[in-house]
Formats: C-alpha cells, sequence, structure tokens
C-alpha cells in the first residue's frame, strides 16, 4: 500500500518551511530512521527521518521549495511490487481543521462564574448573635469543618504543638491528633506542593502560611498545579483546597512581611480568593472555601484577629462566594473595599456623616469571584465610586473595578472613580513612614470629596 | 554550677592576652546591646520584629576573627550581632532599631534589613534561607572579578530545611565558590526543634552529597570557632569550593520578642547558660590564665556599657526620617558607588 510522506512539523510554533534538500531519490529503498531530507523551520534546520519502510515511489516538492505547508504530501512511499503510477496524490490539506463555530460568541470572563445577584440575608432574621473575635471564628470554622469531614486536615509551620504562630488553630492538635493537624518544617514550597498533591488525591488540605509574604515560595504550586490542573486534566483532576493565612501590613514589620496579594491571586483562573473584614464572614466564609471543590486563597489579617464582631450562634452556616455585603446603606457615593480596607471605608463613612455626606458602603467579601451586580446597582443610584485597598495602585482590584464600573454604567457616572490604595513604594519601617505609606480614612474622604465635588 | 572548661580545637595557651580580651569585649558588647533592645522594645521604642542573638554571640565573634579586610557576610533577621562583629557602629544599627533616620537603612529597613557597604554587610533578610543563594550570588561575584574574598552565609537550623538551601550547595560546589555556608544550629526554628523537622540531623553531613566538605563546631566555644572559620576560609581561599560550618549553639530568649517559648523548659535554658556560657568562658579563661583581673574586666564592662546606652540615647534622640524618604530609593538612577569597581 502506498504511503504519502507528509510534509512534518519540527517545532511548536511552525506552520511552514522550506524542503531544503532531499537525501533520497525515486527508487530508493528505505527503511525507518533513515534521512529523507533537510527541512528548515523557523528556527533551525533539521533532519527529517523515514517512519516507514519502503521504496520511494514518488517525490512531490522538489527541494528548495519555500513555504511548504505543515502537512502537505511531499513524497509517495511505495512498497516493493507497486508501481507509482497506482498511487493517487490527494490534494493538500486545508489549514487546519477550524473549530465548530458556535452561534453565541465565547463568554468574555473565565472567572469563577459568580451566580445570579443574591440579596437574601446571611442568616435567618431573629437569629441568636454571640460575640467573638476574627481568630476565634476562624478557629471554630477549622474545628467544626474538621469534624464534619475527616478528609479535612491543617498542615503548615507552627499549626499544632505551637498552636499556631497567631494562634488561630489552637487547641486543634489537642482535639484532632498529629494526623490531622500536621507540623511541617520550613519548606513553604515543598509542603504546598505535598498539600496540593493530597487535594488532587482526595483529601480537603487547609495549608496555612505563617503569613502570605512566605507564600511567595510556594506560589508556583498555587498556581501551577492548584489552579491549573483542573483544567489541564479536562475537567478530571480537582483540588479541593484552602491556602490561608495573614496577609497585608501588621505593623512596623517592615517591606518583606509587609505585602498585600489580593490583586495578585485575584487575577488567576481557576483559583477562588476571600478576603473577609468581619468575624462572622470570617467564618461563614471560611467554611464555605473548605467545601469548596476548587483551591480558595483566603486571606485574613494580623490586625483584625483580635477585633471582635457579632456572629451568628448558629450549629451551622455558610456564606456563598461571589455575594458582597452593603455594609452601610447610602444614597450620594458608593465605597467599595474588602478586608482591613473596610476599616477605612466605615470610618470615612463615618466622618462624611459628619459632614452630610451620605456614603453607601459595599464589603466585597469574595474577590474572585466578584459581585460586580451589586456594586452597578450601587453606583447606578449614586453616581459616584470611591474605591478602597491596602495594596499597591498598579493594577489593583480597584483598577478592575473601575474598568468595569466604565464599562458597564458609563452613562451613570457623574464623576471618575476613584481608587485609594497604599502607595507605591516598599513598606518602610519607621513609624511615621510607615503611617504614609498606608491607607488612610481621611485619604479616603478627601477622595469621595473629590467626586462629589464637595 | 561549675562550668565545662573552654577549650575544644584551640588551646588556650595559644590565644594572646590582646585576642582573649577582644572577643570577650565584642561578644560582651552584643549582649548588652541585644539586652538594651530588648528593654527598647518593651518601651515601644522599638516595633514590629526583633530578634535577639543573646546566647550566640560567639559565633559571630569568632567567624569575624578568620576573616580578612574584604570578606563578605549576609545572614537572616537575626542579624544584631553580625553587624556589631563586623564593625558596624552600634549608634546606627539601634537607631535603625527605633526606625529613625540615624539609622543604618535611614528608619526604612528595621530590625531585618540593615546593609553596610563599607562593612560588606549585605543584609538583614526576612524569607527563611532566601540569603543562602543570594549569598552564594556574593561569592559568585568575587570569583568573578578574581579577588580572594571570602562570604560568610549564615542561616539557621530551620533554615536548613528549605529547598532552595540545597539547589545553592550545588551550583557553589559545581563552580567552586568561595563561600562558608554557616549553619547557626540554635535548636530551635520558632518552636519547632530540630528533631521534630528533620530526621536528618546531622546539617553539616548533607552537603555530602553535593562534595562539599564541612563540619560541626561547638558554638559556645569562640576559640573553636575561630579555628574551624580558619579551616573553612583557607579551603574557599585556595580556591576549592564551598565549606559548612554547622555550628551548634543556643538563643536564650524567645524567637522574636513576642515569642511564649513554651516548647521547651526554662530549666534547658538556665542549664545552657549556667554551663555553657561563651563570655562566661571567656571570662574564666581570662582570668584563670592570669591575663586579666576582675578589676580589669569590670572596667571593660564599664566601657560596653556606656557605649551601648550612648548608642540607645542616640537611638532616641535620632529623629524620625523625613516624610520625603518614602518616596526615596525605589528605583536606583545609577550603581551605588563601589559595587563591582570596589571588589576588583
Ligand atoms: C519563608 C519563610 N517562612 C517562614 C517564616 C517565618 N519565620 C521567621 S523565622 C522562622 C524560624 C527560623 O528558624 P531558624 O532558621 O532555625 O533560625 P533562628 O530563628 O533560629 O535564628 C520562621 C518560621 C519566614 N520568615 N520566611
Ligand atoms: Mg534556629
Amino acid at each position: 500500500m502506498a504511503t504519502e510522506i507528509l510534509m512534518p512539523a519540527l517545532s511548536p510554533t511552525m506552520e511552514e518551511g522550506t524542503l531544503a534538500k532531499w537525501l533520497v531519490k525515486e527508487g530508493d529503498e528505505v527503511k525507518s530512521g533513515d534521512i529523507l531530507a533537510e527541512i528548515e523551520t523557523d528556527k533551525a534546520t533539521m533532519e527529517f527521518e523515514a517512519v516507514d519502510e519502503g521504496k520511494i515511489g514518488k517525490i512531490l516538492i522538489e527541494e528548495g521549495t519555500q513555504g511548504v505547508a505543515v502537512n502537505t504530501p511531499i513524497a509517495v512511499l511505495v512498497e516493493d511490487d507497486e508501481s507509482v503510477d497506482d498511487v493517487q496524490v490527494s490534494a493538500p490539506p486545508a489549514q487546519q481543521p477550524a473549530a465548530e463555530k458556535s452561534a453565541e460568541p465565547a463568554p468574555a470572563e473565565a472567572e469563577a462564574p459568580a451566580p445570579e445577584r443574591d440579596i437574601s440575608p446571611d442568616w435567618p432574621e431573629g437569629t441568636e448573635m454571640k460575640t467573638m473575635t476574627v481568630r476565634e471564628a476562624l478557629r471554630e470554622a477549622m474545628e467544626e469543618e474538621m469534624g464534619r469531614d475527616e478528609t479535612v486536615f491543617l498542615m503548615g509551620e507552627e499549626v499544632g504543638e505551637y498552636q499556631g504562630a497567631y494562634k488561630i488553630s489552637q487547641g486543634l492538635l489537642d482535639k484532632f491528633g498529629p494526623r490531622r493537624v500536621v507540623d511541617t518544617p520550613i519548606s513553604e514550597i515543598g509542603f504546598t506542593g505535598i498539600g496540593t498533591g493530597a487535594a488532587l488525591a482526595g483529601l480537603r488540605p487547609i495549608v496555612e502560611f505563617m503569613t502570605f509574604n512566605f507564600a511567595m515560595q510556594a506560589i508556583d504550586h498555587i498556581i501551577n498545579s492548584a489552579a491549573k490542573t483542573l483544567y489541564m486534566s479536562g475537567g478530571q483532576m480537582g483540588c479541593p483546597i484552602v491556602f490561608r493565612g495573614p496577609n497585608g501590613a501588621a505593623a512596623r514589620v517592615g517591606a518583606q512581611h509587609s505585602h498585600d496579594y489580593a490583586a495578585w491571586y485575584a487575577q488567576i483562573p481557576g483559583l477562588k480568593v476571600v478576603m473577609p473584614y468581619s468575624a462572622a464572614d470570617a467564618k461563614g466564609l471560611l467554611k464555605q472555601a473548605i467545601r469548596d471543590p476548587n483551591p480558595v486563597i483566603f486571606l485574613e489579617n494580623e490586625i483584625l484577629y483580635g477585633r471582635s464582631f457579632e456572629v451568628p450562634d448558629l450549629e451551622d452556616f455558610t456564606i456563598p462566594f461571589g455575594k458582597a455585603r452593603i455594609a452601610r446603606a447610602g444614597k450620594d457615593v458608593t465605597i467599595v473595599s474588602f478586608g482591613i480596607g473596610m476599616t477605612h471605608a466605615l470610618e470615612a463613612a463615618d466622618k462624611l456623616a459628619e459632614q452630610g455626606i451620605d456614603a453607601e458602603v459595599i464589603d466585597l467579601r469574595t474577590l474572585r469571584p466578584l459581585d460586580y451586580a451589586t456594586i452597578l446597582e450601587s453606583v447606578k443610584k449614586t453616581n459616584r465610586c470611591v474605591t478602597v485597598e491596602e495594596g499597591f495602585p498598579v493594577a489593583s482590584i480597584g483598577n478592575h473595578i473601575s474598568a468595569h464600573i466604565m464599562e458597564n454604567a458609563f452613562d451613570y457616572l457623574d464623576a471618575p472613580v476613584i481608587n485609594c490604595t497604599g502607595k507605591d513604594v516598599p513598606m518602610p519601617y519607621a513609624a511615621n513612614l510607615e503611617k504614609h505609606a498606608l491607607i488612610t480614612s481621611d485619604e479616603v474622604v478627601e477622595a469621595v470629596k473629590k467626586v462629589t465635588y464637595k | 554550677m561549675a562550668r565545662k572548661p573552654a577549650g575544644g580545637t584551640a588551646a588556650p595557651s595559644n590565644t594572646s592576652k590582646d585576642e582573649l580580651l577582644k572577643y570577650y569585649r565584642d561578644m560582651l558588647l552584643i549582649r548588652r546591646f541585644e539586652e538594651k533592645a530588648g528593654q527598647l522594645y518593651g518601651m515601644g521604642l522599638i516595633g514590629g520584629f526583633c530578634h535577639l542573638y543573646i546566647g550566640q554571640e560567639a559565633v559571630v565573634v569568632g567567624l569575624e576573627a578568620a576573616a580578612k579586610e574584604g570578606d563578605k557576610r549576609i545572614t537572616s533577621y537575626r542579624d544584631h550581632g553580625h553587624m556589631l562583629a563586623c564593625g558596624m557602629d552600634p549608634r546606627g544599627v539601634m537607631a535603625e532599631l527605633t526606625g529613625r533616620e540615624g539609622g543604618y537603612s535611614k528608619g526604612k529597613g528595621g530590625s531585618m534589613h540593615m546593609f553596610s557597604r563599607e562593612k560588606h554587610f549585605y543584609g538583614g533578610h526576612g524569607i527563611v534561607a532566601a540569603q543562602v543563594p543570594l549569598g552564594a550570588g556574593l561569592a559568585f561575584a568575587d570569583k568573578y572579578l578574581g579577588n580572594d574574598n571570602v562570604t560568610f552565609t549564615y542561616f539557621g537550623d530551620g533554615a536548613a530545611n528549605q529547598g532552595q538551601v540545597y539547589e545553592s550547595y550545588n551550583m557553589a560546589e559545581l563552580w567552586d565558590l568561595p563561600v562558608v555556608f554557616v549553619i547557626e544550629n540554635n535548636q530551635y526554628a520558632m518552636g519547632t526543634s530540630v528533631k521534630r523537622s528533620t530526621k536528618s540531623t546531622s546539617l553539616f553531613g548533607r552537603g555530602e552529597a553535593f562534595g562539599i566538605p564541612g563540619e560541626q563546631v561547638d558554638g559556645m566555644d569562640v576559640l573553636a570557632v575561630k579555628a574551624a572559620g580558619e579551616k573553612a576560609v583557607a579551603h574557599c581561599r585556595a580556591g576549592k569550593g564551598p565549606y559548612i560550618l554547622e555550628v551548634m549553639t543556643y538563643r536564650y530568649r524567645g524567637h522574636s520578642m513576642s515569642d511564649p517559648a513554651k516548647y521547651r523548659t526554662r530549666e534547658e535554658v538556665q542549664k545552657m547558660r549556667d554551663e555553657r556560657d561563651s563570655i562566661e568562658n571567656v571570662r574564666d579563661l581570662l582570668l584563670q590564665g592570669k591575663h586579666a583581673t576582675e578589676d580589669e574586666l569590670k572596667a571593660v564592662d564599664k566601657e560596653i556599657k556606656d557605649i551601648v546606652n550612648d548608642s540607645a540615647e542616640f537611638a532616641k534622640e535620632s529623629p524620625e526620617p523625613a516624610l520625603e524618604e518614602l518616596w526615596t530609593d525605589i528605583y536606583a538612577s545609577d550603581l551605588p558607588q563601589g559595587s563591582a569597581e570596589e571588589n576588583a
């Protein structure tokens, strides 16, 4: 049976090449491994070997021909008793087979799908509340989920015997034992990879980073292994894992220990990103994160750990992702924030109220998925927006929100959106400089006055 | 409680009075400086993280005694002792701790991030083990420039479990880099003891897989540290590549100022202090060898106390950095003076 020899693709980007030289002629016997021709690709000159045995029946493309498309028949190989004249040469193939065109354009957003706007209360009305710190809320969330699900375990530096560098895991070792509360060496990329592998194998690890600054050691596994594997495996390999720990500035810990990673992780398709402010959100969202089948980045804040809030006294409650919270209703301006930024947003709203400006404050709670609907609805009402976050100004969450508002509510805006962020400098240590590097409620007040032309 | 006599590799008789007095003075300076820093922290004058070096003084003082002008050093956040030992000004270090203009980083670095080009001190690094490849890189530069400088790259027993250490070992040996890897094994990484973090507890022995020679050293004995340092440095200067010193030491204080230190007993700490203290050891040598009298040592104590008090005063008086400093030093317009040329 005659076989066509096709122009090979010899590099990942090669679409066509030059048939530089034939090393065989018609009538030659060839066996697999023999070099048939030299082909110039976009990168180099490569030798092209025979795969099958036979006789070169006919050379279809002369040497020296340029621009030979990949998969064009360049010669015909015949068996000994065959005649070349019997061979039918197929037409050069069309370009790459085009993927079936669907009528609908592909959705532009590759984000975790946000549900329809959910305006239900987070817990039933009349639920009894108890006061607790964010620290206690986080601990309770882990304790409850570890009690519910045997596959949930906690690993990280000092999470066990030391009771947690920030005491979030206090008591968990005593309750669940060393099988489920695993102290690791200082080996971030190693244990993040191990956690990710365990998640791929079906466990539900909670990986605590002593702070997210140290997750930079491990970010390759967070992104390349945890976030992308589901996609790369065509949906087979889910990675249900939570990466959690304090994020952002603490107090006076300098440039290498003060980074806010919200915008970094929020950029990654495949990750979900949570950044709670209140204790109730910390608890409800962490429980949700542990149950989520995806890798979740859960960004806590050291300064908030000790703050107390009202938390529903329920046996079990979770807060869904992609549902912002209107922390304060208002009509004159929309202030959007999340995490520790809420402290400044709310403080600013109080100051503004004294000056007769009625601000609506939205706590995003999750950054991916992001509750665009709640932001847009509010902006359509107030016609002005200021965003508040601790991170750096370039490519910030605020920038992204501004772009979204511009695309979707341009005609409603009475002023450009202003993004309040940390300053564009590494965090200085000196007390006075640190204060200036961080966002303040006064800056938020200033920004609101600008957008309200007051 | 009787102390074990100091000694080991270097016999005290080989060591001159001046030398012993210098070690005594240098170690005492670190100890008193750190005690003062702890005090200022308690007063709120120092903020953030502050990792004291008390107990480990013999390590840096011994190794500095093996160094020559031009040699480099780099370490972690537990860096105050290294800076004082290599001759940096206590005023500048203390003022950095208080975040003032007079500090080595103009108040912008803090306890964990100080540098001195003049003294070839390359920091002050907050990410555990990050200084290890950086130190190998400093040595790479020296080799490239063809000088005979050596880099002392200090890291902890906890840092020894970071993967980047082993990538650095491999390349340092592959390229014969003149670097002494100094593992300051103080037996704990925060609250995790060495045996709770690895079954391969001979940390220096891990170099063998890469062909790097090394040894364990008594880090409470400044003379032993110095002797081992000289051997390591000679190996590097001879162009034979890196060397590993695992210096067995102990930190008396908590990991940082906020460490409750429940992972070890008070007795364990007290036993080290009573039986192994490096400063007391040298003091004994000085007195027993009749190199110095109690009165002479008292005078040294007083001198050190004055230096430390002066540094604290300076650190309190020095103004906070000007607000414009927030926006400076983010990009360099040119390489700082004396980078490559200085080493050539
Ligand atoms: C990559 C990274 N992970 C975690 C930390 C938090 N951390 C700071 S010091 C430390 C312990 C280090 O112990 P060791 O290396 O033995 O040095 P020592 O403090 O004893 O001098 C830890 C876990 C960090 N700074 N960097
Ligand atoms: Mg240690």
